[in-house]
């Protein structure tokens, strides 16, 4: 039974974190590395919530909301409960939480046009919250995302899963579920695109602009997670 | 986003929507929470600087500024060193001093704010201005008809009364321009400005005329002192032709809304029966008033670094 | 007394010529003149004209001397070249009486940069109720011949008829500031599209026109001489052109700023454009331009108006109205009539000293430059171009509308009476 503060290892090849630091503009995932990925986390997430409530007629799955921070968390949210449901027959629910409002770095970053806040009509009390993120790097997005849920209600317990971590954590957070370990260096930045959002996909690797991290302002779209 | 909100024509089309999409999404996430406060503007002082009393709007603001964790400070001209002599320039740096990043000022004189603006290094908020402009009243206005009729662009907006004086017209008359919908004053010709004819609106004298081609009426407010200087002859007369009782309102379309942005000399511009009936949008506006102003908060202040 | 002799000058823009400067008075202008002993000044390239004569400054003394005094404003007066100032009546005490205009032509007299001519009220107190003592102020040592109650306007038809009537005993002017004022109350610029968008108060056209059309009529009923304050309209000009041509006797003047500024000038919100009257439409500026070139308007006067800074930085509706002009109105002329070829160099002596010379009945300024007259002349050099910086004027007040404008020309000697009150473009005392 795997603890809940380890990080689950999705069996196969691609995820095996590689030495070093991947080479810059190369494509870290393919369009069919990405759906394999969900694939893996969506078992993981069933696996896990078999565990989470043992005795659970539904496997513990009407117990579940998957909850994406937008941009990309959004999408990989509602495929993951995709995929979810055609795994096990078992619909799952599915939220979105805007953490604009929340950040810390507002005034190093600026404003943005805020993304709705959607939550089932269920609402997230006494449930598993699971936060769906793009990618994890210096944690202050969960953060905040964390303290959104907060004001939103009292989740049994809360849990993240995202599609890639590229490691420098700023803040004591890991993640439950991790699509693909991506070490990095801080000057590189991590794309992920999405079909929903960007017609295609898959996940980049490229140099940076060489501001650092805590520089760079919020125009440098193409994830939501580099910008974090 | 301009540093300043002072006037209608500080946003254009891309930024005014931007205002209401946000006030919309904050509607949203607020919508049926037990608590009602974001932490984005947490270490933040916004100062509600009001040489004109005006209990609601100053609520209004207030409210915005403490749901986003703001620290309000309210300074009321009226009793304080400001009606003693100290000069507009001298409050602005003093509150400046003091740390304030946004100041919200409300003024008997047009032009204020801007001034306000030119000495300190915050954002300055226009909350009414003499007879000059009212922005944000005029975002919630365009938020709430966006809200009731799902659409800007093509609206047919009737704006009735006191143009001349109403800083709440000149910036709805600007940002229902902006955002594509099309607008008529409605006023006797005393109340209508010399040189409306460089406003983007169509001028016409006759209530009656307009009505039914109306998807929005909003009626202003009009001061009875207007009648002693002879813009009307009197109360009645006023009410007669430009006030909006149920007859009149009979005559709009179906889905036609009734504004006020308050208060509300009920029996003089607008019937009681009307102020209180379904389509009035006034008890709305009001709630509108504190997301819109929440999303300008937010913009105006939230990516500063300075 | 020192005798100069200016080399090379220009009289009029003309052909280059010296001129002597002996005992107050013009010797002798020619060629390639030798004075043994005179002071001799390089004028090479500049242009000679009469010392200025301003019909309407305001210097604030006595009682605002915080903004401006006789002695500052008269030094502020001799850097734009000017040889005589008419210092306007609304002091603090009012200049209602042969005592306040004796008092403030003495105080020219002490500074002795300028002749300060001082106006007189039309009415006690400025109150546009009764007749001030219009004869005793014109026999006073100040000989007094203008009679005004600028800033307000002698509003009442039958006073004013009374006025014009009274001032022909001594061959007085009433200068009128031509404002109904039922039709400004609260008035804050000009009554057009900006005013409607910026929702400041209207000052409309028509307040001025009205009361200029009824005060033609009554000057040419009661075969008065009346002059027309700071003329901002298109209208008014009109109508000065109608009266003209029946033969009233009528003159009037302009302002630097209403020839250069428009009411564009008011967005923002900067109280220093902020002026009565207000400034107008570019159609008023070209009209006025046109009226002053076509000698309708016969003057060119600055209503110089200092204010402290408090009554400036403030909220448009609390600030004071009026605005500098003094240092920067020969510039501003060179920058509108001459550089539009609107005006000959004769033609801004004309508007700029001979003819405010006469309207004031001044019998020693706005005479020609020729041997045996007054030595009252000014050296500009008309080549230079320099942006206007508040900080460095003699004025006691700031409130300069030209502060970062560019504008030419440049005053580089003024002299009184054969004295230099200005040399090297630096006051002389
Ligand atoms: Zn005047």
């Amino acid at each position: 039974m795997a603890s809940s503060t380890q990080p689950a290892r999705i069996p196969g090849g691609t995820d095996a974190p590689k030495p070093g630091t991947p080479a810059a503009g190369g494509v870290l995932l393919s369009a069919g590395d990405v759906g394999r990925v969900v694939d893996r986390m969506a078992h993981q997430l069933i696996e896990r919530a078999a565990t989470t409530d043992p005795g659970a007629a539904d496997g513990g799955l009407s117990a579940l909301v998957l909850v994406g921070i937008p941009t990309r968390g959004a999408p990989l949210a509602r495929r993951l409960a995709a995929r979810i449901e055609a795994f096990s027959g078992t619909r799952v629910d599915v939220g979105t939480v805007d953490i604009t409002l929340y950040r810390d770095d507002l005034r190093r970053r600026g404003v943005r046009a805020l993304e709705p806040t959607l939550l089932p009509d269920a609402g997230i009390d006494d449930r598993l919250v699971v936060l769906v993120d793009d990618v994890l790097y210096s944690g202050r997005s969960v953060r905040a995302a964390l303290d959104a849920l907060r004001d939103l209600g009292r989740p049994k317990a809360v849990q993240l899963a995202v599609l890639v971590d590229r490691g420098h954590r700023e803040l004591p957070i890991r993640a439950d579920f991790v699509g693909k370990n991506v070490p990095t260096s801080r000057i590189q930045q991590v794309r992920v695109h999405l079909t929903e959002i960007d017609g295609t996909d898959e996940v980049l690797v490229t140099e940076g602009d060489g501001l650092g991290t805590g520089a760079r302002s919020g125009a440098t779209r193409g994830s939501e997670g580099e910008a974090e | 986003m301009k540093r300043h909100l002072l006037e209608a024509a500080d946003l254009d089309r891309a930024d005014a929507t931007l205002v209401l999409d946000t006030a919309a999404q904050i509607d949203a996430a607020l919508a049926g929470r037990e608590v009602k406060k974001l932490p984005t503007l947490r270490g933040r002082t916004v100062v509600n600087l009001f040489f004109e009393d005006s209990t609601r709007t100053r609520i209004s603001f207030e409210l915005a500024a403490k749901r986003l964790s703001a620290d309000v400070i309210n300074f009321s001209a009226k009793g304080s060193s400001v009606s003693k002599g100290e000069s507009l320039k001298d409050t602005a740096l003093t509150l400046e001093a003091m740390g304030s990043d946004a100041i919200v000022v409300r003024h008997h004189a047009s032009g204020a704010p801007h001034r306000l603006a030119s000495w300190v290094k915050g954002s300055v908020v226009n909350a009414g201005d003499g007879t000059h402009e009212h922005p944000t009243q005029a975002l919630l206005d365009a938020y709430t008809i966006r809200q009731r009729l799902g659409r800007l662009e093509g609206v047919r907006v009737a704006l009735v009364g006191d143009v001349l004086h109403s800083r709440v017209a000149r910036s709805n008359v600007g940002l229902l321009h902006t955002l594509g919908a099309e607008v008529t004053v409605v006023a006797p010709p005393t109340l209508v400005p010399v040189g409306v004819g460089s406003w983007p609106v169509e001028v016409s004298y006759d209530l009656d005329a307009v009505l039914p081609k109306a998807d929005v009426v909003m009626m202003l407010r009009v001061q009875a002192e207007r009648m002693t200087a002879s813009f009307f002859p009197s109360a009645r007369e006023y009410s007669r032709r430009y006030g909006l009782d149920a007859r009149r309102m009979a005559t709009l379309p179906d889905d036609a809304i009734v504004m006020h942005p308050g208060p509300m000399n009920r029996g003089m511009e607008i019937a009681a029966e009307v102020a209180d009936s379904v389509r009035s949008t006034i008890v709305e506006q009001v709630g509108n008033g504190v997301s819109v102003r929440m999303a300008v908060l937010y913009l105006l202040l939230g990516g500063r670094s300075e | 007394m020192t005798n100069y002799l200016i080399k090379g000058a220009k009289p009029y823009g003309g052909e280059a010529a010296d001129i002597f400067l002996k005992d107050g008075r013009i010797a002798s202008i020619g060629e390639h003149l030798r004075v043994p002993g005179a002071d001799v000044i390089d004028a090479a390239g500049l242009v000679a004209l009469p010392g200025l004569v301003d019909l309407h400054t305001h210097l604030r003394e006595p009682g605002r001397e915080d903004a401006e005094t006789v002695e500052t404003g008269s030094r502020a007066a001799a850097l734009g070249g000017f040889t005589a100032v008419h210092a306007m009546a609304n002091t603090d005490p009012v200049a209602d009486t042969a005592g306040v205009v004796e008092q403030v032509w003495r105080l020219g007299q002490q500074a002795g940069l300028v002749d300060v001519v001082p106006v007189g009220a039309v009415t006690v107190g400025l109150k546009g109720e009764r007749l001030a003592e219009l004869g005793a102020m014109a026999d006073s040592a100040a000989r007094v011949r203008v009679f005004s109650d600028d800033g307000m306007c002698v509003s009442d038809p039958a006073l004013m008829r009374r006025a014009l009537e009274y001032v022909k005993a001594f061959d007085g002017v009433v200068a009128q500031h031509a404002e109904e004022p039922r039709l400004t109350v609260g008035a804050q610029m000009h009554e057009g599209d900006r005013s409607a968008r910026l929702g400041l108060a209207g000052w409309p056209a028509a307040a001025e026109e009205a009361i200029i059309a009824r005060d033609v009529l009554l000057a040419g009923h009661v075969g008065a001489r009346l002059h027309v304050c700071h003329v901002s309209t298109a209208g008014s000009v009109e109508l000065l052109r109608w009266a003209k041509a029946r033969g009233v006797q009528v003159t009037a003047e302009v302002t630097p700023h209403h020839l250069l500024l428009t009411d564009a000038c008011a967005e923002g919100y900067d109280p220093v454009f902020k002026v009565n009257p207000p400034l107008r439409t570019a159609e008023d500026v070209a009209a006025l331009r046109a009226g002053l070139a076509d000698g309708t308007i016969d003057a060119v006067a600055t209503d110089h108006a200092p204010h402290a800074v408090e009554d400036k930085e403030s909220e448009w509706a609390a600030a004071r109205p009026g605005m500098l002009g003094l240092e920067q109105a020969l510039s501003v002329v060179v920058e509108t009539m001459v550089e539009t070829g609107l005006l000959d160099w004769a033609g801004v002596a004309d508007r700029m000293s001979v003819r405010p010379a006469v309207i004031g009945r001044l019998t020693e300024q706005g005479r020609p430059l020729a041997p045996g007259e007054p030595a009252n002349l000014l050296l500009l050099d008309p080549s230079t171009r320099a942006t206007v910086d508040p900080a460095a004027l003699a004025s006691r007040s700031r409130n300069s509308p030209y502060a970062g404008r560019e504008l030419p020309g440049r005053v580089v000697a003024t002299f009184l009476r054969g004295v230099p009150t200005v040399l090297d473009g630096k006051a002389q005392k």
